[in-house]
Parts: C-alpha cells; structure tokens; sequence
C-alpha cells in the first residue's frame, strides 16, 4: 500500500467519524413521561418519529397524575415532554415544573380545535403552556350482552339489581364528581358535600373491586368480575375494538370530560426535538393510524374530520347533544383534594 | 505500657467494628431519620414548597376515627396470618426436619424455598389467576364434583390472608425447621421409653425447645404483614383497605409525604410496643 493510499484512507475515516459526530448532533434522544400504552408509546410511531427526525423517544411511566407530578419534581432535566390534564397544566406552572412553548414551529398547532387548543386551562397567562392532543370523557362502560335495555341514567350504579356487579376506580376526585352527576351538582363546584358523602356511602355495597389500569378494568370485565364500571371513553373504544361486549353511556345526568396537553418541563434540554415530537403526535396521519387501535378524541380538527363515520370518537363523542352535557374539569385546590380523600378513606374504613 | 495496649485494642476493635457501623448508618439510620423529619412538616419540601416544622401529621390520626379503625384491622390481619403460618408451618417442618431423612429432605426444603425465588408480585397475580370465578379452583371442583359449584374467593378477606399466608409462610418453615433440627433426639426417645404419651412429648419438650425459632418466625412474618398493601389491593377489591393502603395513598396518591411519614411512624410504634410487652413473655417461654 501506498503512502498516498494510507493517507487516503485516514482522510475517508475521519469523514466518516466527522460525518457521524454531526449526525449525533441532530439525532437527540427525547424522553418521554407519560401513562402506559398511551399513544406516544406505540412502537410504530416510535420507529416514523426516528425515520422522519433521527431523535429516539425514550420513555417512563405514571399510574397517576400525583406521581406525574412527583417525578417531574423529583428528577430535573430528566424528561422532555410530558403528558399533563388539563386540570394540572396550571398547578405544573406554578411550580416551575414546565414552560411556555414557543408554537411557531409546530406547524399543526393552527388545525386544534379552537375551545380545545385555547383551552383557558392550556393557555395560562395567554402562553401556550400545554398543546392539546386528545381529549374524552369520563363515563361509565357497561356489558351489554347482560343488562339490558341499556341504562341512560347513571343511577344504574346504584340499582339493587346490580349490588356487587360494579367496578370502581379508587380514586377520591373521581367518587366525588361521580356522586355530584348523581345528586345534580357541579362537578366543579360541590356545594352540598354531605348528599354526596351519603350517595357514595350507599355506592360503596354496589362496589365489586376497585380498577387501577385499563389492562385491570378489560381482565375484571371480561372475567365478569363487575358488568359495570366508570371508565374512559377512548379506553372503552379500545376495548370495544378487542371484541368485549362494551357499551359506553353517557347519561342524561352528564359526564366528566378531559383534556389532555403535552408540556414541555422547564428544565428539558431538547426543546427543539420536543417540539418536533409534539408536532408529530398531533398530526393527522399519526392520529388515524392510532385510531385504528382506539384512541381517544383527537384535539386536531382536521384530524377528527379524517376518521371513518363508524368510528367511536364519532360515534359517541361527535353527537352535539352528548357534548352539551359534558362538564369539562377544571383544577382542583389541594386543600379540596384533601377533603375528598378522607371523606373517601372514612367511607371506605367504615364500609369494612 | 498498658495502657497504650489496651488503646491499641480499641483502635482495632474500632476498625473492624467501623464498617457495620457505618453500613447500619447509611442504610437503616439515614433513611428512617429523613422520614422522621418528613412526618414533622407541613408540605413535603421539594421544589418552591413553602414548610414549617408541625406535629398536626400525628394529631390528624387522633382527630380521624377511622386512621385507628384501619390500624386494629391491619393489627387483626397480621395475627390471623401470623396464626395460619405457625398452624401450617410448624408441622412441616417437624417432619422435614425429625421424619424425613436424606436426600428427600434437601429435595422437600428446596420446595420449600421455591416460591422464595420468584417475584412477591408474580405470586400474588398468580393467586389471583386461581382463586377468581371461573378460576382455577372453579374449574378443578367443577371437574371432580357433579353437581355445579361456584367458588370466587377473589376480592375478599380471604383471598387476602390466602395470599399473605403463601408469601411469608417459608420464614416459619425455615426458622422452626433450624430449632426442632436442634433438638437430640434422645430427649425425645427417653421421654417415649418413660411412657409419656405423644401430645405430652409435643407440649412438653418439642414446643418449649423450638420456641425461640417460632417466635422468631412469627415475628418477622407479623411485622410485614402488618403493613402490606399490595397484596390487599390486588387480591382484596373493596375490602382491602387497610392501613397499608392507606399510608401508600398519601405517597403516592396524593402526594402527601408527610402524613404518610407519621402514619408509618405511628406504625412503627405501634408494632415495636406490641413487641416490648410482649417480650417478657416471650423471654420467659424461653
């Protein structure tokens, strides 16, 4: 081999290792905090959003939106976008714990919705501090193939007929909103608290086991451990696609109904892939192809339009009438948290 | 002279007693003391959280009825589970360790120390698998019974204790099994050639000579017991609040770390008084 040959040689490899050390540049690695098998997760989308970008998504979980909290407390720097409701974007502002988005380079933010993406929980200060992605609602699922005709009003929980058939989540805000539909209350304004200490009282009979996960609430349905149980609409659309024999009812007494945004944490060092990121997870294509699995309602206009008319989130959640009924979450103050978890604890230690 | 002696023995008892020291310092002391802190505050002080040092963490368990109710009925679980073990447990391991010889002892103790290997969480699921309806159980006794049955002991007390007794009962087998190993079997010979009846030998010699190793046993099974909370969630529904549970909420439900903090300190109490009253009994059982 020649000198000039060596010399040639050396210049190709360090082209190559330059030419690696850019592409390392470009090619972040984001991490990702969200529920479990809750979209950002699905591995094809994973594999189109390193395709498209180069950035890989990493990712960790919570099993509730304290723990979200927690951890994005706990562990500065260690996440890039994080799921939050609605309900909390305001709570993870004031703590410092996210920060604006700059949306100019988000190129579908103009397709959200207008009362979804200007959602006043998002928009805190007139900054967008949370995209709207998905949203649904807060309902109750019931088999179909044994009660029948199918209930339309959320007393049904508490029907005799039904003692011991019912599934719940243990979970205080949700027991209080649930018994404040059933006594004709604000679900965001409880006035009178003791009817809904007596309704829940009188719930907790009915009451099967509790459900913490939507793997949970499929294996108890299906296993006929309860025949019915509040669940979440693109949960329940999920479901339905598995081939369970779920009707999902939205009562004449009202839903709950949520919003979920993707933050940005204040202390993320890959804004600019975090946005790509959230970009990519509100983008139509992405979305119809993850309602083919069941998803929830999508934020994006264009995205929702692009469903099949038979889909669920058409179905159940595109009728105007339903979405009058729907009373959307709005914070809720620690200290009321505090209340309602010891009125649920008291209520569940006595009803041992 | 000797006394330079006798500081060079200290250093060098120093030395080597240091790293126990240190390790019970890093491991045990430091946590314990920060959760100690924790239950005496007001907010969990993380982030821009605004404290101050309280002690209405403690006085919300007198002030709320219900903290109490939960703390007798975890107290109840860990006897009844502590009662289960000793009642399966200490007969096992007399015949594993007084009628079973050979091979087929290590054979039967390694069966014992099986579940030990696998995760808490797999065996709890897998109890769940075979106590549910339509179960595993539900089916067996569907098979072999002509007439139908129903067996669902999912999400019910039972279930729980079941589950609980599985986990912990090898801690008996294996303390009880070293005692009654311990025991020479001539006491046992003698006491036959002398006509003591069966139920005299077990009352009079077996069970006060393995004492140490079943009270042993029966405590490191009632303290955990005491405060489980996943095996309550997962095999006992609407019953399996507990006060456990309750202590897991505040850290992690609601995000509530000093409370819970207190309410394990409460716990923590609670169990070691139960254990110094107990003591003088047990020492003299002993």
């Amino acid at each position: 081999m020649s000198i000039n040959a060596k010399w040639t040689g050396c210049a190709a490899l360090a082209t190559l290792v330059l030419g690696m050390g850019v592409g390392a540049v470009h090619a972040d690695e984001i991490r990702v905090l969200n529920w479990k098998g809750y979209g950002t997760d699905s591995d094809w989308a994973v594999a189109e959003f390193k395709e498209k970008t180069g950035h890989t998504v990493v990712h960790d979980y919570f099993n509730s939106e304290q723990e979200m909290l927690t951890k994005l407390r706990t562990n500065p720097g260690a996440y890039d976008v994080v799921l939050i409701n609605s309900a909390f974007t305001g709570q993870a502002l004031e703590e410092g714990l996210i920060s604006p988005i700059d949306t100019s380079d988000i190129s579908n933010f103009a397709d959200l919705a207008p009362n979804l993406g200007g959602n006043p929980e998002l928009n805190v200060g007139g900054k967008v501090n949370g995209v709207a992605w998905v949203w649904g609602l807060t309902s109750f699922g019931v088999n179909k193939d044994e009660v029948s005709p199918l209930p339309t009003s959320i007393q049904v929980l508490w029907d005799d007929q039904y003692t011991g058939k019912v599934g719940w989540r243990d979970d205080a805000l949700e027991s209080v909103q649930f018994a404040a539909l059933a006594t004709g209350q604000n679900i965001n304004d409880v006035k009178d608290l003791d009817a809904v200490k007596s309704k829940l009282e009188t719930l907790l009979p009915q009451i099967k086991t509790f459900w913490s996960s939507e793997n949970d609430w499929n294996q108890f349905f299906a296993a006929g451990d309860f025949l019915m149980a509040p669940y979440w609409s693109g949960s329940a659309g999920r479901s339905i696609a598995k081939g369970l024999p779920v009707a999902f009812v939205v009562p004449e007494e009202g839903a709950i109904g949520w919003l979920d945004g993707l933050s940005i944490p204040a202390t993320s060092e890959n804004r600019e892939a975090a946005r790509e990121f959230i970009n990519y997870m509100i983008d139509p294509q992405f979305y119809v192809k993850w309602a083919e699995s069941g998803a929830p309602a999508s934020a994006n206009a264009k995205a929702a339009a692009a469903l099949p008319a038979d889909d669920f989130n058409r179905a159940t959640l595109g009728d105007p009438a339903v979405v009058a009924r729907v009373q959307f979450m709005q914070p809720v103050s620690d200290e009321t948290r505090k209340t309602y978890l010891e009125l649920w604890q008291e209520l569940k230690a006595n009803a041992q | 002279m000797s006394s330079t002696l006798a500081r060079r023995d200290g250093l060098r008892a120093a030395t080597m007693i240091s790293p126990a020291y240190i390790w019970l310092t890093v491991a045990v002391f430091l946590p314990l003391a920060a959760m100690l802190f924790f239950s005496f505050l007001s907010e969990a002080p993380f982030g821009d959280r605004e404290w101050f040092v309280t002690a209405a963490n403690y006085m919300e368990f007198f002030e709320k009825g219900f903290y109490l109710k939960l703390l007798v009925r975890s107290l109840t679980l860990g006897l009844v589970v502590t009662g289960f073990c000793i009642l399966i447990g200490f007969p096992c391991a007399f015949v594993l360790a007084k009628t079973i010889k050979g091979r087929w002892r290590e054979a039967l103790f390694l069966l014992v120390i099986l579940p030990f290997w696998s995760n808490s969480l797999v065996r709890i699921f897998s109890w769940a698998i075979v106590l549910r309806g339509n179960g595993v159980i539900d089916s067996v006794l569907d098979l072999i019974l002509p007439f139908e049955v129903s067996v669902n002991l999912m999400f019910s007390y039972p279930a729980i204790v079941i589950g609980l007794v599985h986990s912990y009962l090898p801690y008996v087998i294996l303390t009880s099994y070293l005692a009654l190993q311990a025991i020479d079997d001539n006491l046992i010979d003698a006491a036959r050639s002398m006509g003591a009846p069966r139920r005299m030998i077990l009352w009079r010699i077996i069970i006060p000579l393995a004492l140490p190793g079943l009270i042993a046993g029966a405590v490191l099974i009632f303290v955990p017991v005491v405060g489980s909370f996943m095996e309550p969630r997962i095999l006992g529904g609407r019953s399996g609040t507990f006060f456990g549970t309750v202590i897991e909420d505040q850290f992690v439900a609601v995000f509530n770390w000093p409370l819970g903090a207190a309410l394990s300190f409460i716990l923590l109490g609670v169990v070691l008084l139960i254990l110094a009253v107990s003591s003088p009994v047990l020492r003299r059982a002993q």
